[in-house]
């Protein structure tokens, strides 16, 4: 039975974007068919950071008006045969997103992929409700920092409520923490919230903690999903993260402040 | 000197400040988004009743429901001035039921 996954924080620039692509890339490295959809009508962005930006002919709306069919909007990723991009339109409407349109592209989704990964905009809107409301699974970007964190919370009960599963009295949607953009040696200083904290707070389960990187930023520069890059720790932290989210357990990296080797003091290279 | 102070009375580290305004304020708005959603309408039709006898406005009247178990008790509480009431008492007395 396909699963569908929602990308969410209320908050946004907490990285919901690089974290579906990369959850989306992980999820196809392991085997897994998966498809990414992008939510954030008006303000379309997964296409450049999936690098697929050239090949957008025909978006979500396209699909729900009946303009297009699925397989002329799903773009095939070049660099996993598992991989599949379904960008969303510029158009302003606000309300392009009719909840009906969208239930009958997800069954249809349902049918070909195993994970289906939504993108959702920031914020309590419409787009956002829309992209939560098919959810089996949630996972909430939270960066260590008040608003962030406050957001999430506020989000936390959204899906509690609002999601169709809630609406339906079915088993609740699985909520999952993922904290990004951690920065341990902050942590260490009291500068931070520490993960704990963090779990603490919004009492549910973490799901992975991803270092602040200086490849998240090289990742999207280049339109590569982070967990193609092996040597990047946020990449590691990602594929980790996927690994768990399938049920396996795996240790926690990066939540400790890296002690840097002799040489690499001697010539600073991060 | 700072050396000893800091011995004294360990420094508070912003991270820290962060996530105890944070437990205060998500306690806070995590109990009134589980308010019922008829709340605002009990406020407003309690407002209009005892408008009818004491002069009072829109701040001076709070509903809450608390659960604690398996009994939820609902206070209401309307502040009166002092001059507005027909029987005249200075000190400000304040309404309240519990139901």
């Amino acid at each position: 039975m396909a699963k569908v996954i929602v990308v969410t924080s209320g908050k946004g620039g907490v990285g919901k974007t690089t974290t579906s692509a990369a959850f989306a890339a992980g999820l196809a490295l392991r085997g897994h068919k998966t498809v990414v959809i992008d939510f954030d009508v008006g303000l379309r962005n997964l296409d450049l950071v999936m690098g697929c930006e050239r090949r957008v002919v025909f978006d979500f709306i396209n699909v729900i008006n009946g303009d297009a069919n699925l397989n002329q909007a799903l773009i095939k990723d070049k660099r996993h045969d598992n991989l599949f991009i379904f960008p969303t339109s510029q158009t302003r409407d606000k309300n392009a997103l009719k909840r009906d349109g969208v239930e009958r592209v997800m069954e249809e989704l349902k049918q070909q992929f195993e994970y289906i990964i939504c993108d959702s905009p920031a914020g309590i809107e419409h787009g956002a409700i829309t992209a939560l409301y098919f959810a089996d699974s949630a996972i909430i970007v939270t960066n260590p920092e008040v608003s962030s964190v406050r957001d999430s919370d506020r989000i936390i009960g959204i899906l509690a409520s609002k999601s169709r599963r809630a609406e339906r009295n079915e088993p609740p949607v699985d909520v999952h923490l993922l904290l990004t953009r951690y920065d341990p040696a902050r942590v260490t200083r009291g500068e931070m919230l520490a993960v704990d904290d963090v779990k603490e707070i919004l009492s549910i389960p973490l799901l992975g903690v991803i270092p602040e990187s200086e490849s998240v930023l090289r990742a999207s520069n280049t339109g590569t999903p982070v967990v193609f890059d092996e040597d990047s720790p946020a990449g590691r932290a990602y594929v980790d993260a996927v690994a768990r989210f399938l049920g396996e357990t795996r240790e926690m990296r990066f939540v400790k402040p890296e002690r840097r080797s002799f040489f690499r003091a001697l010539f600073g290279r991060a | 000197m700072g050396f000893f102070r800091s011995l004294l009375r360990p420094k508070r580290t912003s991270a820290s400040i962060a996530k105890e305004r944070l437990k205060i304020v998500l306690a806070h708005e995590r109990a009134s988004s589980r308010a019922p959603d008829f709340l605002p309408n009990l406020q407003k039709e309690l407002l209009a009743v005892v408008g009818r006898y004491v002069e009072i406005s829109e701040d001076m009247i709070r509903v809450t429901l608390a659960n604690s178990g398996d009994t939820s008790s609902l206070e209401i509480n309307i502040e009166i001035e002092g001059g507005k009431l027909k029987s005249g008492n200075d000190s400000g007395p304040a309404l309240s039921a519990a139901v």
